[in-house]
């Protein structure tokens, strides 16, 4: 009995993480590129990393916070503009190969050894050279406070501070989308998601509105990228291919074009790879299977699980099938 | 084969699967020739064993050098001075190894001598080319030694001009043997573009299927290496028919749409990367650990295996497009290609040509992981994720959909690879070729060979 509360701590424990809060706002961004608009952005990972290091480098470089976190979101703009225009008007897998291929570019050039004085190259930034003057915002006092059995540092480097800022802004960002999805602009786009020529017919600049839906989704993938680095550090490594495909599960595991399908799914897809890492490793004799196949094992489930999702249940948990369309 | 099949299907997809096999295998069979006409057996590297042994009054100054392709760095020469005048130098052996007893403990430096590099290969930091080192009697001090291929990791010597024709020779060899596997693995997911219009993530995968499998065979059960390959080829092919049995052909009669078939093969590579860290762990695995002996041919220098993977290649590439338009039916898969409604409606068994596609996709990719894993000294989980994106370049360069355009494409891509080198450090040799696909899609989606017709 002990064995499952414990566990049972663990898994809530691992829910409300600052990493999961970032993974479920990366998802939220994809949402709007996927589940309202259509648009498959295979380089979601890439928003993440470019908010990160315009976040990170304007601290290092010793720029006030909030100027460091518009410049962090603005690297994201920029990226999506500069993803947008060449490939919004071709079809959809196009816009997912130059997107998965624009973000090995940018992981590439980050990792190199040319920028290692800017972006650390392969080793990255590291959390503590630009985690301070967030973690001096905080009005928490010092020390440790326990709710239910979340003991925490207030203003650790994983403590109360980040993880309430983060939650708050993934509830801020699902009441933005939930808005945004009855306004007219989200209307056309899903217009554009079901049936761009009729969009079109319509009079209603279709390029324009998918540009917009970009840059809005790439940019909340660069906030994202923002909380995902505060408790950690910046490793281009870390975010590259297989996080953008992760996040895609999160996405399809809640529900695509849903409110609250991305948080649902970013939080199952930490937790079910917790329970299972968890679960192989203290009853699977280690002959059998190491903790470290273990881990490989959950990501190989993981992989599997978005294979059958997406054949039998492509809404995902919350969604509704009628709101997806897979065209190309 | 199924018992509702028709006897045209029949007599369709034999000669068709005849002509694959064939083509596998007298790709490997020509190599035969080559191996036996080449001058050195792979384990003939020369240069005396690196030989010390720790013992009470005994230290061994011990390093490992390997070139930036991972092959050994032998003949480099480092010259060792210590305490009490003590002057010694080591020389890199056969396996990449040195080493120098000293018997007296203290602070050594060791100097790489740099005119001793292979050619193509620089000193990473360069300024640096001495190394301290402590050493105790009676235990191993080990000194690092990173070699680049890249002179923007050196600074100043005689080496600081960026650029010379040698060594863009070398490159473009490079390239051009980087191309030609490329290709092998590109022309089938150019294949399976244009008959599904499916973009397959999870080919690279399969071409890390086929160097593990030859590193199963060839290294943990000592088999001969062309038998090991062709092993490997046929297990692959199989697997290309068993996934169209098992995941695709069922997928398609549901009517999934492009997107969700495209997520799938994401799903499925996701499961095949970390199945493959599962059992084989993280660290690279070699499919021959003898050392590999070089050829210099008009003063390019490969190793043995290039040579080799590089005629396999060729052979199996020109079978490839024999079979696609001299046989019945390549020419069939071709029409798929072209378009399927059509082809179904003259009579053309799409379903088959599909599979068939598969079973040569697979078996292609497969060679090419086997000879990608020789000629880069290794394979681990990430070799076909690593180059899935320079397949998609290519593919997209030459035109998707068009098999002559993958090869032109691969071509291409694997020089720009090898020789972005020249002028930019290493990191960049992959991005480069990525922003050239970027690029292409920009100005002409449809690629050298593709008809605009095929984009949306």
């Amino acid at each position: 009995m002990d064995y499952v509360i414990d566990l049972i701590r663990q898994l809530t424990g691992e829910a409300l993480a600052p990493t999961t809060a970032a993974f479920a706002l990366a998802a939220i961004g994809l949402n709007i590129h996927f589940g309202f608009t259509g648009l498959i952005n295979m380089g979601q990972a890439a928003f993440l990393l470019v908010g990160a290091y315009g976040f990170a480098i304007s601290l290092v470089n010793g720029l006030p916070l909030g100027l460091a976190v518009l410049i962090g979101l603005a690297a994201g703009l920029v990226f999506a503009l500069i993803l947008g225009v060449p490939t919004l008007k071709l079809r959809g897998d196009y816009l997912a190969i130059v997107t998965i291929c624009a973000a090995e570019i940018i992981r590439m050039v980050g990792r190199s050894s040319i920028l290692t004085d800017i972006t650390g190259g392969s080793n990255g930034i590291t959390g503590s050279s630009y985690r301070d003057p967030f973690t001096a915002l905080s009005p928490l006092p010092d020390g440790q406070t326990t709710i239910l059995w979340f003991t925490y540092d207030n203003n650790g480097v994983n403590g109360w501070w980040i993880r309430i800022v983060a939650w708050l802004l993934v509830a801020l960002l699902c009441l933005i989308v939930f808005l945004l999805n009855r306004s007219p602009w989200g209307r056309v786009l899903k217009g554009i998601r079901e049936d761009e020529d009729a969009v079109r017919s319509l009079g209603k600049n279709v390029f324009s509105y998918k540009m917009q839906a970009l840059v809005f989704g790439g940019v909340i993938g660069s906030l994202a990228g923002i909380i995902y680095v505060l408790p950690s550090s910046v490793q281009p490594d870390a975010l590259g291919r297989s996080t953008t495909f992760f996040i895609w599960t999160a996405l399809l595991l809640g529900g695509a074009a849903t409110v609250f399908g991305p948080v649902l799914g970013a939080i199952l897809f930490f937790v079910v790879r917790l329970a299972i890492r968890t679960l192989a490793g203290d009853f699977i004799p280690a002959s059998i299977m190491s903790n470290q196949q273990a881990d490989q094992f959950s990501y190989v489930l993981v992989g599997i699980a978005l294979m059958l999702l997406i054949i039998f249940r492509p809404q995902g948990i919350l969604g509704n099938k009628k709101e997806l369309s897979f065209s190309v | 084969m199924k018992p509702d099949t028709t006897i045209a299907g029949r007599t369709q997809l034999r000669p068709a699967l005849l002509v694959t096999v064939l083509a596998l295998l007298l790709g490997l069979a020509g190599s035969f020739v080559a191996v036996v006409l080449a001058p050195t057996a792979a384990h003939a590297s020369g240069g005396a064993t690196a030989s010390c042994t720790v013992d009470s009054s005994t230290a061994c100054i011990q390093g490992s050098i390997r070139t930036s392709e991972q092959e050994p760095a032998t003949g480099v020469v480092l010259d060792v001075t210590g305490p009490g005048g003590f002057e010694g130098t080591a020389e890199v052996d056969g396996t990449g190894r040195w080493a120098l007893p000293v018997t007296e403990a203290g602070q050594y430096t060791v100097t790489l001598d740099t005119d001793s590099l292979p050619d193509g290969q620089f000193l990473t930091n360069a300024e640096q080319d001495e190394r301290m080192v402590n050493a105790t009697l009676g235990a191993n001090a080990g000194v690092i030694f990173q070699l680049s291929e890249t002179e923007g990791a050196t600074t100043g010597g005689a080496q600081a001009s960026s650029f010379n024709w040698d060594r863009a020779a070398q490159q473009l060899a490079s390239g051009i043997r980087l191309g030609l596997l490329l290709a092998l693995a590109a022309i089938g997911l150019s294949l399976i573009y244009g008959t599904t219009g499916l973009s397959s993530f999870s080919h690279g995968e399969q071409v890390t299927l086929g160097g593990l499998l030859a590193y199963v065979f060839a290294n943990q059960l000592g088999m001969n290496i062309f038998v090991a390959a062709t092993l490997t080829v046929i297990i692959c092919a199989a697997t290309g028919f068993l996934q169209d049995a098992a995941i695709w052909k069922p997928l398609r009669k549901k009517g999934l749409s492009l997107t969700q078939l495209m997520i799938v093969t994401i799903g499925l590579s996701i499961a095949l990367q970390y199945a493959f860290q599962y059992f084989f762990g993280a660290a690279t695995v070699r499919i021959q650990t003898a050392n590999p002996s070089t050829v210099t041919i008009a003063g390019v220098t490969l190793t043995t295996q290039s040579y080799v993977a590089m005629g396999i290649s060729i052979v199996v590439l020109v079978l490839t497009g024999l079979f696609l338009t001299k046989t019945r039916t390549g020419r069939a898969t071709r029409a798929v290609s072209d378009n399927p409604a059509l082809a179904a409606a003259s009579g053309i068994d799409v379903d088959r040509i599909i599979r068939l596609v598969w079973v040569l996709a697979a078996g292609l990719a497969g060679l090419s992981g086997v000879m990608l894993g020789l000629v880069l000294n290794g394979v681990n989980w990430m070799t076909g994720l690593q180059i899935l994106l320079l397949m998609f370049a290519a593919v997209t360069l030459g035109g998707l959909g068009t098999s002559f355009g993958a090869l032109v494409g691969s071509l291409i891509i694997g020089v720009i690879v090898e020789l972005t080198n020249l002028v930019l450090p290493g990191d960049f040799k992959y991005a480069t070729a990525l922003l050239i696909l970027i690029v292409i899609l920009l100005f002409r989606p449809q690629g050298i060979f593709g008809r605009a017709e095929r984009i949306g």
